[in-house]
C-alpha cells in the first residue's frame, strides 16, 4: 500500500480516469450528433398503417416506445408505440402522430406511394392520381405518371425562373419612382415639410413622381401581362395525389422541391438522393421557417463573422500584450490591467452583448449614422445591428485571450535573440517587430485558434448585435461595394436555438438541430486546423536553437 | 604558458615592475577609454570599483579574472548592454572614440553599429543564414539587394564561414553546429561595419577544433577591428591577445601587454591567478 501511494499509482489512475471521462463525453456528444444528423437526410421507407377503427396512414417511422398507461379498472398496462411522420400538414394539421402497435389491424410497404417536398406545408405522401402537364392530362400507369410529371415538374422550374426574374425586372423599373416616393412622406412628415420652401419642394418632387409613372405605365403594364401569363401557365402544371384517407390534393408542380418514390429505390437512388439533400442542406436557402432547406446563408454569415472578428482582434490583441509587455511600466497598474483583462475573459457574453449594443450600436453607429448618412435618417443604417457590430462585440469578448496567449508567445522568445538584435544597434521597435513578434507568432495563433473556438460558438451576444433570423442578403456580395458591413447576418448558433426552439414544427425540426450543430462543430474545427497548420509551420521555422 | 610563467619567476626584477601601463601605450591610438568608472547593479550592488582603463585601437586586449569579477559588466559598459537591466546606473565616464557614450544625448543605435558584440552563447536569429548577416545592414537602412548580397558574402569570408555556407544561405541558420553559429554572429555582428568588437567568452562552449577556428579569426580580424575579449582560458588569452587586463572583485588590477602581465606581473594577485593559486 505504503509502495503504491508513493509511486503515485492513485493519482495516475485518477488522471487517467479524469482523461477517459472527458474523452467519453466528448465522443458521446460528437457521436450522438453524427448519428442523429446524419440519418436525416436518408429516404426511408413509407410504410402504411391500416388501424383497426378504419383510419389509414401513409408515413415514416420516426420513432418508438413503450408507453404506460392505466386502464379503466386502474390497472396498468404496457402499450408499445409508434412515432408517424404523416406529413400532409395542409390536410392532417399536423405532421407526427404516435400510435398504438395493438391497434393496427394491418401494415404494409405500398409499392407507388409517393413523397412529395413542398416549398410550404412540408411533405406530402400519396399516390399519385393525375397529372396536368400543360396540354394534357395524364392519368394511369405507374410509369407514364412518373414520365409526365418529371417533364411537368421541369418546366415549372423553367417557368419560376421566368416569373423570378420578370418581377425583378418590374422591380427595377419602378426603383426609382419608389425611391421618390419614399423621400415625399418622409418629407412630409418632417419639419422641413411644413415649411414654405419644404412644400414647395414637396410639389415639385410630386411632379416628377407622377412623370415618371406615367412614363412607366406602358412596359409596366407590358410586364405584368407577361408575369400573369407565366401564372396561367404555371396554374396548368399540378398534380393529384391522394392520400391514405383517400382524399385528394392538387399539388402546383411549381411549389414542389422534389418528388420521389421510396419504396421503389434501391440503396443507390437513395445514395444519390442523400447526396442531393445533403447538397442542398449546405448550399441551399432556407425554407418553411429554416425547418427544410439549406443553411448555406448560415454558413456564410458564422465564417465570415469569425474572419472579421479574426481581423479585428488579432492586431487589438497583439497590440495590448507588446504594449503590456514591453512598453508599459511594470509595477502595480501593469498587473491591474493584466488582472482586469483575464477577469474579462470571465464575464457572461450577453454581458458583451449588450455592451455591443449600447456602446457600438446605439452610441457609435447612431453617431456613424448622424454624420454620413443623415439623409437616409430615420432609417438607421449603423445604427442597427450588422455583422460589423457583431464582429466587433466578439472581437471584444475573445481579446483576453488573444493578449495572455500572446504575452506567453513574447515572454518565450529567447532573451539572447532580442539581445542579438539590440546590439546591432536596432531600435526597441525594430527588435520587437523582426525579433520577438516572428517568434511570437505560435502564441499569437494560438489566441487565434482559442479566439475562434469560443467566438464561432458563441450566441447570445450575436442575439441582439446583429444576427436575424432570416436575412434577406448575404453580407458578401458582387453588388459594390461587395462587403457590407452593416447587413445583418445569418449564423449557425443561432439557427439552432432558432430551429430548434422557435419554430412552430420543433418535431420536424429536430433532424435540422442536429445536422446544423454537426456543420458548426465541423466549421470551428475546420477553423482551427487551419490556424494549428499555421502554427507548426511557423513553429519549425522559428525552433529555437538547440545548441 | 608553463614556460612562460618558469621564466617569470627567475626573471623577477623591480626595474620591469616599475613600467607603468601608460608608457607601453605610448604609440598606440586609443579606442575606449573609462575614467574612474563604478557600475552598480543597484543602489547596493557595486559591481565595477573606480576602473581606468584605455584600450589600445585596432589590437586585440583580453579581459581576465576570477568568475564573478566584472569581466562581463565591463564589457556590456562599452556598448551599453547594461542599460537593459533594470535598476543599473554607472558613475565616471566611458569614451568610444572619445566621444562620452553615456552622454544624454548618445544614440545607443549608433553606439551599437559602431561597437559590436558577440556573447557567450551564439545567438543566431531563427531565420535563414543571409537574412541573419544582412539584418544589421538592413535595420541601418541598407535596402539595395546586391550591396546587401556583397556584404553577406564579405563578411562571411572574413568570419571563415563563406566556403562552408555558400550553397546553403537561404537555409535556416540554427541548422548550423554551434561553432558555425559563433562564427555566423561574428559574421553578423561584422556586418554593419563596426570599428570595436566585443566578444565575451566567445569560444567556451565550443569544441577545441571549433575554439582553434574562433582564434584564428581573432588573429585575422586584429588589423581592421579594435577586439576586446573575455576569457577563462589563460592559454586563449595570452596566444591571440595584445594587451591584457586581469580583473578581482570588481577592481582593475593590471593593464598591460600580454608578453608583459604573463611573464612578469607587476601584480602579487596577477601572479597568483595566472599560476592557478586561486579563481
Ligand atoms: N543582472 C545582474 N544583476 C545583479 N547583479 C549582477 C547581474 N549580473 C552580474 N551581476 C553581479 O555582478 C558581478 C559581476 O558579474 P559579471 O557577470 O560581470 O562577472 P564575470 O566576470 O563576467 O563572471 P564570469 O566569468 O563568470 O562570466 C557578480 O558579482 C554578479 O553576481
Ligand atoms: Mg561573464
Amino acid at each position: 500500500m505504503n509502495v503504491f501511494k508513493k509511486s503515485g499509482e492513485a493519482y495516475i489512475f485518477a488522471t487517467a480516469l479524469g482523461m477517459v471521462i472527458t474523452l467519453v463525453m466528448v465522443f458521446t456528444i460528437v457521436i450522438l450528433i453524427l448519428v442523429k444528423g446524419l440519418g436525416f437526410f436518408w429516404p426511408a421507407d413509407v410504410v402504411a398503417f391500416k388501424m383497426k377503427i378504419g383510419e389509414h396512414y401513409f408515413g415514416e417511422v420516426y420513432d418508438e416506445k413503450t408507453a404506460f398507461l392505466t386502464d379503466s379498472d386502474g390497472q396498468t398496462i404496457e402499450q408499445h408505440q409508434i412515432q408517424l411522420k404523416i406529413g400532409n400538414r395542409d390536410i392532417y394539421g399536423r405532421d407526427f402522430i404516435w400510435i398504438a402497435e395493438n391497434q393496427v389491424d394491418k401494415k404494409y410497404i405500398p409499392e407507388n406511394v409517393a413523397v412529395f417536398e413542398r416549398m410550404e406545408y412540408g411533405n406530402f405522401y400519396g399516390m399519385i392520381r393525375e397529372v396536368g402537364s400543360g396540354e394534357e392530362v395524364v392519368r394511369g400507369q405507374n410509369s407514364a405518371l412518373i414520365k409526365a410529371l418529371e417533364a411537368g415538374h421541369d418546366k415549372a422550374l423553367e417557368l419560376q425562373e421566368k416569373i423570378e426574374s420578370t418581377e425583378v425586372e418590374i422591380a427595377k423599373l419602378n426603383e426609382p419612382l419608389n425611391r421618390l416616393l419614399r423621400e415625399i412622406s418622409l418629407l412630409e412628415h418632417s419639419k422641413t415639410g411644413r415649411t414654405e420652401e419644404g412644400r414647395g419642394k414637396l410639389e415639385a418632387m410630386r411632379v416628377r413622381a407622377e412623370e415618371l409613372s406615367g412614363k412607366n405605365r406602358v412596359e409596366n403594364e407590358k410586364l405584368n401581362e407577361y408575369l400573369q401569363k407565366l401564372y396561367r401557365q404555371n396554374g396548368k402544371l399540378y398534380v393529384a395525389v391522394e392520400a391514405a384517407d383517400g382524399r385528394i390534393k392538387n399539388i402546383r408542380l411549381a411549389d414542389v422541391v422534389r418528388f420521389y418514390q421510396p419504396n421503389q429505390m434501391n440503396t443507390f437512388e437513395k445514395s444519390g438522393y442523400y447526396a442531393a439533400k445533403l447538397w442542398e442542406f449546405v448550399t441551399g436557402k432556407p425554407r418553411e421557417s429554416n425547418t427544410e432547406g439549406g443553411v448555406f446563408p448560415a454558413i456564410y454569415g458564422t465564417v465570415l463573422m469569425v474572419i472579421l472578428m479574426s481581423i479585428i482582434v488579432v492586431p487589438l490583441g497583439v497590440i495590448s500584450a507588446i504594449y503590456l509587455n514591453e512598453y508599459a511600466k511594470q509595477g502595480t497598474i501593469v498587473r491591474l490591467i493584466r488582472l482586469s483583462v483575464n477577469n474579462l475573459a470571465g464575464v457572461p457574453s450577453i454581458v458583451f452583448g449588450i455592451f455591443g449594443l449600447g456602446f457600438f450600436i446605439y452610441m457609435v453607429g447612431g453617431s456613424i449614422d448622424q454624420i454620413f448618412f443623415s439623409s437616409k435618417l430615420p432609417e438607421p443604417t449603423f445604427g442597427t445591428g450588422g455583422i460589423f457590430w457583431a464582429s466587433l462585440t466578439l472581437a471584444l469578448l475573445t481579446v483576453p485571450v488573444v493578449v495572455v496567449a500572446t504575452e506567453e508567445g513574447i515572454l518565450a522568445v529567447p532573451q539572447a535573440n532580442r539581445q542579438g538584435a539590440l546590439a546591432l544597434g536596432a531600435t526597441k521597435w525594430q527588435t520587437i517587430r523582426d525579433i520577438v513578434l516572428p517568434n511570437a507568432m505560435p502564441g499569437i495563433l494560438t489566441g487565434l485558434i482559442l479566439a475562434v473556438s469560443r467566438g464561432a460558438g458563441e450566441v447570445a451576444p450575436l442575439m441582439i448585435t446583429g444576427v436575424v433570423k432570416l436575412a434577406p442578403s448575404l453580407p458578401l456580395d458582387l453588388n459594390f461595394p461587395f462587403l457590407h458591413l452593416d447587413r445583418k447576418f445569418m449564423h449557425l448558433g443561432f439557427h439552432i436555438y432558432d430551429v430548434g426552439f422557435q419554430s412552430p414544427n420543433v418535431e420536424a425540426a429536430k433532424p435540422m438541430v442536429y445536422m446544423t450543430a454537426l456543420l458548426l462543430i465541423m466549421i470551428v474545427m475546420v477553423l482551427n486546423l487551419i490556424a494549428i497548420y499555421l502554427r507548426n509551420r511557423l513553429r519549425r521555422k522559428f525552433k529555437t536553437s538547440t545548441f | 604558458m608553463e614556460t612562460l610563467l618558469f621564466n617569470k619567476h627567475t626573471n623577477e626584477t623591480s626595474e620591469i615592475e616599475n613600467v607603468s601601463p601608460v608608457d607601453e601605450l605610448k604609440d598606440e591610438q586609443i579606442s575606449v577609454e573609462t575614467k574612474d568608472l563604478n557600475f552598480y547593479y543597484g543602489p547596493e550592488a557595486q559591481a565595477l570599483f573606480l576602473v581606468n582603463l584605455r584600450i589600445p585601437k585596432k589590437r586585440v586586449t583580453a579581459f581576465i579574472g576570477p568568475s564573478g569579477c566584472g569581466k562581463s559588466t565591463l564589457l556590456r559598459c562599452f556598448n551599453r548592454m547594461n542599460d537593459l537591466i533594470p535598476g543599473t546606473f554607472i558613475e565616471g565616464k566611458v569614451y568610444v572614440e572619445g566621444e562620452d557614450i553615456y552622454h544624454e544625448e548618445m544614440r545607443l543605435e549608433v553606439l551599437r553599429k559602431k561597437v559590436g558584440m558577440v556573447f557567450q552563447k551564439s545567438n543566431p536569429f531563427p531565420k535563414t543564414i543571409f537574412e541573419n548577416v544582412a539584418y544589421g545592414p538592413r535595420i541601418h537602412g541598407l535596402k539595395d539587394r546586391a550591396q546587401l548580397e556583397a556584404i553577406v558574402e564579405s563578411t562571411l569570408r572574413k568570419s571563415a564561414l563563406w566556403d562552408e555556407v555558400k550553397d546553403r544561405l537561404n537555409t535556416n541558420a540554427l541548422d548550423l553546429s554551434g561553432g558555425q553559429q559563433q562564427r555566423l554572429c561574428i559574421a553578423r555582428a561584422l556586418a554593419v561595419d563596426p570599428e570595436i568588437l566585443l566578444m565575451d567568452e566567445p569560444a567556451s562552449a565550443l569544441d577545441p577544433r571549433s575554439t582553434a577556428r574562433i582564434e584564428d579569426l581573432i588573429a585575422e580580424l586584429r588589423h581592421e577591428y579594435t577586439i576586446v575579449i573575455v576569457t577563462h582560458n589563460m592559454q586563449q588569452a595570452s596566444r591571440v591577445s595584445d594587451y591584457t587586463a586581469f580583473m578581482y572583485e570588481g577592481n582593475l588590477i593590471e593593464f598591460d601587454r600580454t608578453r608583459q602581465i604573463f611573464t612578469r606581473p607587476s601584480e602579487q594577485q596577477t601572479e597568483d591567478y595566472i599560476t592557478g593559486r586561486f579563481g
